[in-house]
């Protein structure tokens, strides 16, 4: 399973990198760089997008759910579907550090920092939505199990009650597998640091790390375990997001093929979002050596092989709903072919199938413009999925003397370009206090890395 | 060699390499010329190094799966003590133990108990948080965190001389050699 680079493949390392070298680059980026005018605009605007943010929650909790367009019948609207749409993205930040660990991928170590960390971020925004909908997100802590004076408990056979497990672990195990990661490399930091103060604060989140080979040992051995039990979270965690509609008799929801095209779906927007990150950053950090060319293409065929599973799934979405006999479930496509929301749906196709299929060509997959457009162009796909899966099924169901007509209004766009906004400024802030790239694994890139006979 | 002082004033002696090959080398002839506590430090893992140093197995997996037993069976008894025991409802005429449905919190236990039990048990077996050590008092040692590979043979170990020792090593041909303070 080694990833044996083609003759005009680009190579996963630059040339001319020594062990030394490599700490330089990545550490003085957060250590020695001056705060550019790029960075700090950046920062502005994500924290500008938080203050609306804030203050769309703000008028949210004083209100409540009501000043949202959702109504009976569509009662779930755009808090689920931005929920679904970041977790989704989340996604493969834990498949590049844990999948493609297991697998022996090694061109992930430059890339794994910073994916993890949009995991983290992203999972955040995510979490939002759930409680901001809950129109009591005082009583949140109803969720979990806990002996309550009211002698009742969470119902378990609801997969909402699942989602509650699934997405509280994967936060904690994401959170602690990034942090592993990083306490060898916050040791790095603290001996680079100058500044007394810097220097402390490096040296606390870094523990004490020396470095010890028995250290390294049993560090290794967690590391290896840690990414074996991510790997069936992270397949677990969409699934159970997919639960949510799959278990349900709404027609487009119950269907058993909601699992694995979740799941691709996920990984598909995740890794769009990855170089939609990753593509500024290598630029504006002169990280071309170690997040080179390889890495972006090696991205891009993985966009296009989840697409593709993707696209399988919309395909059996519309076959299955006219062979299934079902009066419901022909409707169901009819109205996201013709329906009031048609317009979402053919977008749909066209920004997530249709366009995407431009990555066969190997003269885009080595264009960092055209990466990075395809990315955005696959993100909005995503979301716009999402959407249709939510809205087309809820706004016309069963009966049509119940049938409504869902608009989101403007608190409900706050509130999600709020959540945009807090992520581009958690990925600003981090950039700037993290080493954004694995040092440690980055060195074992090199060739005197290894051992050899003498 | 009964000379060595019973608590010694050093905490060992330190070799400096330039490469994990060189490292792995001195590691391995220290071992057979009898030393045993002794540790080697590297920018990155090597997994020769402890092999060479004569650390051989951790007990981080184990630990591992302790962890995601507790979680499971914890996880699975939590759900069926609520449904069966502590307050059972007749939900759609479904049994109190509808075990199928517990799978996924079991599952999400399983996967939480086992990965902090590992996280912390790792930093535990290796006495982390630590933030001091005697290694940080050598200047050199910064750059184990950096591009330079270290061998500390500890004054602990019932062989250790500091005259001999020092010689021992020296034969080991490192970049430099430091005694290691308190």
């Amino acid at each position: 399973m080694m990833d044996v680079p083609w003759p005009d493949e680009p190579p996963v390392l630059g040339p001319g990198q020594t062990f030394g070298s490599m700490t330089d680059t990545i550490a003085d980026a957060v250590l020695t760089r001056p705060i550019g005018l790029g960075w700090l605009a950046g920062l502005a605007i994500g924290m500008g997008l938080v203050a609306i943010l804030m203050a769309a929650v703000t008028y949210l909790f004083l209100i409540g759910v009501g000043i949202w367009g959702i109504n009976i019948p569509v009662g779930w609207g755009f808090a689920i579907i931005n929920f679904v749409w970041w977790i989704g993205i989340g996604h493969a930040g834990t498949l590049i550090s844990a999948i493609l660990l297991l697998l022996k991928q090694t061109w992930r170590n430059s890339i794994n920092r910073f994916a993890e960390a949009m995991t983290l971020f992203a999972v955040a925004c995510a979490g939002m939505f759930p409680l901001l909908h809950m129109g009591r997100p005082w009583l949140a802590y109803w969720m979990f199990p806990y002996p309550s004076s009211m002698g009742v408990w969470p119902q378990f056979r609801s997969p909402l009650v699942w989602d509650v497990f699934a997405v509280s672990t994967y936060a904690t195990i994401s959170a602690v597998f990034w942090y592993v990661g990083l306490v060898p490399d916050f040791a790095t930091m603290r001996e680079k640091a100058s500044h007394p103060l810097t220097k402390k604060v490096y040296g606390i989140l870094g523990l004490g790390w020396r470095g010890s080979a028995r250290h390294w040992k049993r560090y290794e051995a967690l590391y290896i375990l840690l990414a074996g039990i991510a790997t069936p979270l992270v397949l677990s965690v969409h699934t159970v997001v997919s639960f949510d509609f799959a278990i349900s008799i709404v027609p487009g929801w119950h269907t058993t093929i909601f699992p694995p095209y979740f799941v691709a779906g996920a990984i598909y927007s995740g890794f769009a979002m990855v170089l939609v990150l990753a593509i500024p950053i290598r630029h504006y950090y002169h990280l071309e050596s170690m997040i080179t060319m390889r890495h972006l293409q090696n991205s891009a065929k993985i966009m296009l092989a989840t697409g593709l599973i993707v696209a399988y799934g919309y395909f059996f979405e519309a076959f299955i709903a006219f062979y299934s006999g079902s009066t419901y479930e022909r409707f169901m496509m009819q109205n996201r072919w013709f329906g009031p929301y048609a317009v979402f749906y053919w977008s749909l196709i066209l920004l997530n199938l249709v366009i995407p299929q431009v990555l066969w060509v190997p003269k885009i997959r080595a264009n960092t413009a055209w990466l990075f457009l395809i990315s955005l162009v696959i993100l909005v796909g995503m979301w716009l999925e999402r959407f249709i899966i939510i809205i087309t099924s809820l706004s016309r169901d069963f009966l049509p003397s119940s049938w409504g007509h869902y608009v989101a209004t403007r608190w409900d766009y706050a509130i999600f370009f709020g959540t945009i906004g807090f992520f581009a400024a958690a990925i600003f802030i981090f950039i700037r206090i993290m080493p954004a790239i694995s040092i440690f694994e980055m060195r074992t890139l090199l060739p005197e890395a290894e051992v050899k006979a003498k | 060699m009964n000379h060595a002082p019973l608590s010694p004033a050093i905490y060992g002696i330190l070799a400096e390499f330039d490469s994990s090959t060189d490292l792995v080398y001195a590691a391995r002839a220290a071992y057979a010329a009898g030393y045993r506590k002794m540790d080697a430090y590297s920018p990155f893992p090597i997994e020769e190094a402890s092999e060479a140093i004569g650390f051989h197995k951790t007990r981080v997996p184990l630990i591992v799966l302790l962890g995601g037993l507790l979680g499971g069976l914890s996880g699975f008894g939590l759900q069926y003590w609520i449904n069966v025991i502590s307050y059972p409802l007749n939900i759609g005429g479904k049994p109190y133990d509808s075990w199928p449905a517990f799978i996924v919190p079991t599952f999400e236990m399983t996967i939480l108990f086992a990965g902090l039990a590992g996280v912390f048990g790792m930093f535990a077996l290796n006495g982390l948080p630590m933030p001091y050590h005697p290694l940080f008092n050598v200047d050199r040692f910064s750059d184990v965190t950096r591009d330079k590979f270290f061998l500390c043979v500890e004054a602990a170990d019932p062989q250790f001389d500091l005259v001999d020792t020092q010689r021992f090593m020296e034969s080991l041909k490192p970049l430099s050699i430091s005694e290691v303070p308190h």
